[in-house]
């Protein structure tokens, strides 16, 4: 049955796309502690005291942004399951028509 | 061969045909689609014309086809539309084309005229039902008692007296305050149905007409009644009016008549009532049953019509079209030929040759059309063969000029150059891949595509422009992998050639203020350059933007002043085709001279540059260490205005051996240039004429002197004569000399100047490409960062919907929005500062008799 029209399945279904492949490779990205990534770590505030710490917080949320990218990827299989299936509900309604 | 460089070669033809095979002939033509037909009478209008009956006939076919069409969509059954492509029928098939449409059409009045009066009878039916409903309710109420009323009639008195008071004052009173006796109070009444918004207008007029002696009741119908006549949705009321008299009557039903209010007849007993209420709802349920029957045979109608309607277009626009064309041509005076003139390239000769055969042979005529090639000095359509891929680029050119006649054509190069420059502006391989997946979309699924035939403008211009926009694409992605961009971010493939300080304690790494990168510092850079593109490390650093900025700046300057060298060139060879020996001496010659001692040298600079200074800190090198670098932009301005250029203590003043002379040489060769293209040209024509002018009169003198020999009362005749002949030959060429001077003075201030701001214009593609690059930045760290430092798991469901709305924000400012600006601006370097060096455009396209394009231009005000 058929939720959403033709034009947003069609955009959920290429949104998804994109998403999956973007933020798995980000994730992947992320796990081999890449560089141009380091900018957007969820790092604690303040001062650095300590470099062993430092680093024991850097390698914490590379892998935290790594599984976060994998989550969110996770959701955008979601939405491609669904879009998916709204489209072909979609291309089915209007060719019965 | 080479067309694809110039437009084609057209010559003009004269072309026989026999009458009997014109028409077959001419519609070969037309799907052909190659030849340019000139109307021959110009001075006749166009119902004096042989053929104004057939077109004429066309037209009413045309008209009972989109009043058909009309219905079709009302109903909204879908047309059948095969893209295909009928031939033009026969001439006595048009008979029976015409007998169908009659028909059709005919038949789909009467079946629309009685359906419309089975409407309006069905509309007076339900009304009269409404109306007997509702007056059942009057009098019920009325049996109940007369309060309800008398207290409606008060209500109406003051509205009245409201609406009145500030005009008229005290009110004056009707006779409604007395009470009324039930068996006094209706002798009359009528009853009726009136649009819902005349109420208060009509109950007003009444009260004032009938002076407050009638009683108006209403009520709403909720339902909405079909017009029939307009098939809009009404609403209306059911209104009863009682009274006494005859003159009431007459004044009330003149009211009703005014307010277009439809009258029913309404018994008074309850019973009658009852009865015709019955009656009325068998007739509604008959009347039913056959408006069914009529919409289905309506339907039927239409359904067949639908089938073949695309068809029966497509072939009556080609007999209109044949006979419009047949029109411009010449009767011979036997009656027994047609004869046109006609545009037709050279190279297709052929294949024109071999359609009109192909009609005779199908009109079954015996005596071949003749194709015979004309002398004319009048300038030819400018005609370029493009197919698919090329035409979208044409058409780049064609919107800003056409052509003149076998003027070198830009379009080739644009190909390569259109895109390539784009993508400077638009280095991205993130948004260049998006750009290159849409415009691979629509290259592949090209086919089903272009049948779907869209209204939409907006995908018309991206659909057909799909090539161009696959290739920025495509440029784009190379561009983002030189610049190492991709939504912003540097990928480090190849390894970075920069390194950690080992020596750096954690101390130092914390009070580092900023992160800037040195390439002198040998403890931090290889010295071996990054393979291709940027180092992906400057993403991080400080001073990316500097850096950046110095690199980019530069090959916007090199890529301009080749393209500019390169559209310069492009005259030379006009010049060669055209045998314009002057024009390559005194224009193209000091011109290249102009632009290569200038603006390549400053090219030639930027290259020295880069080649013999190098970052070091070594102080043995310190003349060729960036303390010595010496700007590029300062010393091309000293080197304008022969002034030394100032250097730092211990640098060399000069880049290379010599510099100063060479420049000075440089700059007075090309000032030389300026006067050279100014006045080389004039002088020669105006000397050539001279001397042309005066063996002409030397000529005559001697000539005049022999006749004289002979006859001198002849000669005394014909003296004054040439005189006077010579004086405004005189004239005219003096007018024609200062015209020249100054068309010459313009074109030279508009190369000299033009190639100064030129050169500065294609820093666009530097600015362009910053903006891009910084916007992107920006959208990454305001948007999608802002999804990326949520702690914990519960960041991958922000990131889920942060990313989403990044994405969207990227399609719709990044590529849709930055694309069109970069568009525009290649569409400016090629236009102004390419195509101003060697492109007149002033020819006029070729618009040859083609089906496909009447069809095209014919159905596209239809789908609207």
């Amino acid at each position: 049955m058929p939720v959403c029209g033709p034009k947003l399945s069609l955009c959920g279904l290429i949104m998804s796309i994109w998403g999956i492949i973007q933020l798995s490779l980000m994730g992947v990205f992320y796990y081999i502690h890449s560089v141009a990534l380091a900018e957007d770590l969820p790092l604690p505030e303040g001062e650095i005291k300590d470099p062993a710490e430092f680093y024991n917080d850097v390698d914490v949320a590379y892998t935290q942004n790594a599984y976060n990218c994998w989550i969110a990827a996770c959701l955008y299989v979601v939405t491609l399951a669904i879009s998916g299936h709204q489209f072909w509900a979609n291309s089915r309604s209007s060719l019965s028509v | 061969m080479g067309s694809l460089f110039r437009s084609a070669e057209m010559t003009l033809c004269q072309l026989f045909l026999q009458s009997e095979a014109a028409y077959a002939c001419v519609s070969e033509l037309g799907e052909l689609g190659l030849v340019q037909f000139r109307d021959l009478n110009p001075d006749v209008n166009a119902f004096q014309r042989k053929f104004v009956n057939e077109v004429r006939r066309c037209d009413e076919m045309e008209r009972k086809l989109r009043y058909l069409e009309k219905e079709i969509k009302k109903d909204g059954i879908p047309m059948l539309d095969t893209g295909e492509n009928p031939e033009a029928p026969q001439p006595r098939e048009m008979i029976d084309l015409e007998a169908t449409f009659e028909k059709l059409e005919n038949e789909l009045r009467e079946v629309n005229q009685n359906a419309e009066a089975l409407k309006r009878n069905f509309l007076e039916l339900t009304e009269l039902k409404q109306i007997l409903r509702k007056t059942q309710v009057f009098f019920d109420e009325h049996e109940g008692g007369v309060n309800p009323t008398e207290s409606m009639t008060r209500a109406l008195i003051s509205e009245d007296s409201i609406a009145r008071q500030g005009a008229l004052g005290p009110v004056q009173l009707g006779f409604p305050e007395k009470s009324i006796d039930p068996e006094e109070f209706f002798p009359c009444f009528v009853a009726g149905v009136i649009l819902r918004e005349r109420i208060p207008a009509f109950e007003r007029m009444l009260w004032r007409a009938c002076r407050g002696n009638v009683f108006l009741r209403q009520a709403e119908i909720e339902t909405p009644l079909e017009d029939p006549s307009t098939s809009d949705q009404v609403f209306k009321s059911v209104f009863i009016i009682f009274f006494q008299g005859d003159q009431l009557k007459t004044r009330v039903k003149k009211i009703c008549e005014g307010f277009r209010a439809t009258l029913y007849p309404c018994p008074e007993a309850p019973a009658d009532r009852r009865e015709m209420a019955m009656g009325v709802m068998t007739r509604i349920e008959d009347l039913n049953t056959v408006l069914g029957q009529t919409q289905d045979h309506r339907h039927r109608v239409l359904v067949a019509a639908a089938k073949n309607i695309k068809n029966w277009f497509v072939k009556v626009r080609k007999i209109k079209a044949i006979y419009h064309t047949l029109n411009l041509f010449n009767l011979d005076v036997t009656q027994k030929c047609l004869i046109a003139e006609c545009w037709v390239p050279v190279l297709d000769l052929e294949t024109i040759q071999l359609a009109l055969r192909r009609g005779t042979e199908r009109s079954g005529s015996s005596v071949p059309p003749i194709l015979n090639r004309m002398e004319t000095c009048e300038e030819p359509p400018t005609y370029n063969h493009t197919n698919k891929f090329t035409s979208a680029f044409q058409a780049l050119i064609d919107s800003y000029g056409v052509a003149s006649y076998r003027e070198m054509n830009p379009a080739p190069y644009t190909i390569i150059t259109f895109p390539f420059l784009f993508a400077v502006m638009f280095g991205d391989m993130g948004h260049g891949l998006i750009m290159a997946l849409f415009g691979g979309w629509m290259v592949l699924k090209e086919k089903q595509l272009a049948s779907k035939k869209s209204d939409s403008e907006i995908w018309t211009i991206f659909f057909g422009g799909r090539y161009i926009i696959f290739l920025m694409g495509l440029f784009s992605v190379y561009t983002g992998l030189i610049y190492n961009d991709i939504f912003s971010k540097s990928v480090n493939i190849f390894g970075s050639k920069w390194m950690v300080n080992k020596n750096w304690t954690f101390e130092n790494v914390r009070n580092e203020e900023s992160w800037m990168l040195d390439p002198a510092k040998t403890y931090e850079f290889e010295q071996v350059p990054y393979p291709i593109g940027l180092d992906p490390v400057w993403q991080m650093a400080k001073n990316k933007i500097i850096f950046q900025n110095a690199y980019k700046m530069k090959i916007s300057i090199i890529l301009g002043v080749f393209h500019m060298l390169f559209g310069v060139s492009m005259s030379l060879w006009n010049n060669l085709y055209f045998k314009n020996k002057l024009d390559i001496i005194c224009q193209f010659v000091p011109q290249v001279i102009f632009l290569c001692f200038l603006f390549l040298y400053m090219v030639l600079l930027m290259f020295i540059k880069w080649v013999s200074y190098a970052a070091t800190n070594d102080p043995g090198l310190l003349k060729s260490s960036p303390y010595c670098a010496p700007s590029i932009l300062i010393t091309f301005i000293n080197m304008v205005l022969f002034k030394p250029s100032k250097v730092p203590l211990g640098c060399d003043d000069e880049m290379f051996a010599g510099q100063m002379v060479i420049q000075k040489l440089l700059v007075v060769c090309a000032l030389i240039c300026v006067p050279w293209m100014l006045l080389a040209k004039p002088i020669i024509i105006m000397r050539n004429q001279k001397k042309l002018s005066y063996s002409l009169s030397h000529q005559q003198m001697q000539s005049a002197a022999t006749e004289n020999g002979d006859a001198s009362v002849g000669a005394t005749d014909q003296q004054p004569m040439q005189n006077a002949t010579q004086v405004s030959a005189g004239h005219g060429g003096e007018d024609e000399m200062t015209e020249m001077f100054i068309h010459q003075g313009i074109h030279t201030i508009e190369y000299v100047l033009g190639s100064v701001s030129h050169t500065a214009s294609y820093l666009r593609l530097w600015a362009l490409s910053l903006a891009h690059a910084q916007l992107s930045d920006v959208l990454w760290n305001m948007v999608l960062s802002k999804g990326l430092i949520v702690e914990d798991w519960r960041g991958g469901v922000a990131l889920y919907v942060i990313f989403t709305f990044w994405a969207c924000l990227t399609v719709s400012i990044l590529v849709l929005m930055e694309g069109l600006s970069a568009f525009l601006h290649t569409l400016r370097l090629h236009w102004v500062e390419f195509q101003s060096k060697f492109y007149a455009g002033l020819g006029h396209a070729f618009q040859p008799f083609s089906f496909e394009v009447i069809l095209d231009t014919a159905s596209a005000p239809v789908e609207e």
